[in-house]
């Protein structure tokens, strides 16, 4: 904070805290009343008895406020600190600021503060871990560090597109549960080891530091910023997932047919160069279109061929939607990513474009998903139960306004961020309900 | 003159020794204090505040503090001469209204950043009923490291009370260890 900033607020506050050293080598703090006069401020006399507040070049005046929320505790945090001289005597004390630091909720958020103190803490471990002769590291139990570092939840983008793969090919007359296990098992398997590659990546590149606006829905999982995690770990974290997705992989092209083995490559080379070099893909404005396949046509098909050993065009069709709900789950994502993104060169679709343009571009992903639908249902490729799916077209419609409306907002965007994960995640399932009413339907 | 500890005492928080000295006065305003203002002493010597929400336990002022916003541990460990100051009137919801400075020694209480602070969580609850809600654990996962946080205990030394908040009067001065005695 500025001092010309600082002083502009200063009128806002009901009263201050004078702060000067005492004799006694102890802060004395006092409140007064106070006015700004030409760049300096007067401050009211006050009595402090037996230590009598003196002139001094070590002077703070403190304004403070918060509107206290019974029942929840208070908001409207803001508080301002100047440092100066000060000169007492006469019917009004003098106290020339020279600085100035301070904290305004409404300017900075408190998630945001706190990701901007974190090499504070950072320091304070380490001070801790020097004075006591061990390390000192954040606690969090397994469970929730695992849950945290794979980002687990987002698995809902794998189990969509495998379960529509194989209700397209129950469709088909086909469905084994041993091989659906196993292809769940490998797709989830790819999926993890890609979140947490990609932590590991964004960490060495410093994109997930630059990032101080992170949400639930983006920024990575953080563990490796907060220390709960080490990089060693998160790296033996993703070559076991790739080593079992590979397994899992060979298992199944051992069962299904070779014509299995090139989507499968094709979806761990996607899934692990998306941010790792040389290729870096998310930073070459190719992120969406890998995700849109690797989510999309990858495992839809792969799901599919497991269970049928062909490949044919409803699973594809079938595919399209997903693809490219899922895309906007990572367009939507990096709208509040984009300023830490930009500044590690991550030149992502978001990056690229005018605001406007990106809910442009929004909408009309959204459009085609639906159309794509409307299209395969239409000229007979899809069974007419899957028009169910549209039934999310208000939740799309909710998305985009707030999209809109939040887009210079993180913290605020958040929960349409959540609406447009469930938002994929419901079309999708739908989808997937449609395919099985289309079962019914046709016996 | 405070004989019992303040009726927001609670047998977890610490010792139930009670401080003769403390004015009743001060120990209401501690209570309703939902912000006071603490100073602290830096490695260069220059004097820095911080808002904190101030507890009582009957012996000793506590507060609590994330290791995200801990250079004023970091301060108070190298000195530990404090000064705390009861000044606002809407974020102390005491009446009839007064101010007080306190002058005391503090100490950093960081041994179990992760769970020794939960001693001051009834405190801390009465005063922000919603700290319980983010302590659930799904909660906590968006910001972990504000949830690892350290106590500062402070032994009051000097108490300076202006009873109806004017202080261009003079304040009344209580030294604790003198009134204790």
């Amino acid at each position: 904070m500025n001092l010309g900033d600082a002083l502009s607020r200063l009128p806002g506050f009901s009263h201050a805290v004078l702060v000067v050293p005492d004799e006694r080598g102890y802060p004395l703090s006092v409140a007064t009343s106070f006015r700004v006069v030409d760049g300096t401020v007067e401050v009211t006399p006050a009595s402090t008895g037996p230590s009598a507040v003196r002139d001094t070049v070590e002077a703070r005046l403190v304004v403070s406020h918060i509107r206290p929320y019974p029942g929840v505790g208070y908001d409207q945090r803001r508080y301002i600190e100047l440092s100066g001289t000060l000169s007492v005597g006469g019917s009004a004390w003098r106290f020339n600021p020279q600085g100035a630091r301070g904290w305004d909720e409404q300017d900075l958020s408190f998630p945001e503060l706190c990701q901007r103190a974190l090499p504070q803490a950072r320091r304070y471990l380490a001070n801790l871990s020097t004075e006591r002769g061990r390390p000192v590291t954040p606690q969090m139990s397994a469970g929730w560090r695992f849950f945290l570092a794979t980002r687990l939840p987002f698995l809902t983008a794998t189990i969509v597109p495998v379960f529509l793969g194989l209700a397209a090919a129950a469709y088909d007359r086909h469905f084994s549960l041993g091989l659906a296990a196993l292809t769940l098992a490998g797709a989830m398997a790819v999926h993890l080891g890609l979140n947490v590659a990609n932590d590991i990546f964004d960490t060495l590149s410093g994109v997930d530091a630059a990032n101080l606006t992170p949400t639930k829905f983006s920024g990575g999982s953080r563990v490796l910023q907060y220390g709960l995690v080490s990089l060693r770990q998160m790296m033996a974290l993703a070559a076991v997932f790739y080593a079992v997705a590979i397994v899992i992989g060979l298992v199944l092209v051992g069962i299904s047919g070779l014509g299995l083995l090139w989507l499968g490559v094709a979806g761990v080379l996607i899934s692990y160069f998306y941010t790792a070099p040389p290729l870096r893909l998310v930073h070459r404005g190719l992120g969406e279109l890998c995700v849109a396949l690797g989510f999309g046509p990858i495992m839809v098909l792969g799901a599919y061929f497991v269970q049928t050993g062909h490949y044919a065009l409803r699973p594809l069709i079938l595919s399209i939607p997903v693809a490219i709900l899922v895309m906007l789950i990572l367009y939507a994502n990096e709208v509040p990513d984009r300023f830490a993104d930009a500044k590690t060169g991550k030149r992502t679709l978001v990056v690229r474009m005018q605001p406007a343009a990106v809910i442009r571009g929004y909408v009309g992903a959204v459009a085609v998903a639906y159309l794509v639908v409307i299209a395969g249902v239409v000229f007979g490729v899809l069974p007419w139960p899957t028009l169910i799916s549209l039934l999310t077209i208000p939740l799309a419609y909710q998305t985009w306004k707030g999209l809109s409306a939040h887009y210079d907002s993180p913290y605020q965007l958040m929960s349409y961020l959540g609406k447009n994960v469930n938002l994929h995640l419901l079309t999708g399932l739908l989808l997937v309900f449609g395919v099985l009413l289309g079962i019914l339907v046709r016996r | 003159m405070a004989l019992f500890a303040s009726s927001l005492y609670h047998e977890g928080v610490t010792s139930a020794i009670v401080v003769a000295g403390m004015p009743e006065a001060v120990v209401e305003l501690l209570n309703k204090a939902l912000v006071g203002e603490l100073t602290v002493i830096d490695r260069k010597g220059h004097l820095r505040t911080d808002p904190l929400i101030p507890f009582w336990d009957g012996r000793y002022i506590l507060m609590t503090s994330s290791i995200l916003f801990s250079r004023k541990l970091e301060d108070i460990k190298r000195n530990p001469r404090v000064s705390l100051s009861l000044s606002d009137p809407v974020g102390i919801p005491a009446q009839p209204f007064s101010r007080a400075t306190i002058q005391g020694d503090a100490r950093v209480i960081d041994d179990d950043l992760h769970r020794g602070w939960y001693r001051l969580l009834p405190l801390w609850e009465a005063k922000e009923p919603i700290i319980k809600t983010f302590l659930k654990p799904m909660q906590k996962l968006g910001l972990p490291l504000f949830w690892e946080r350290a106590v500062i205990e402070i032994l009051p030394q000097r108490v300076l009370w202006w009873p109806d908040g004017d202080t261009t009067r003079d304040p009344q001065v209580t030294d604790i260890r003198e009134a204790a005695a």
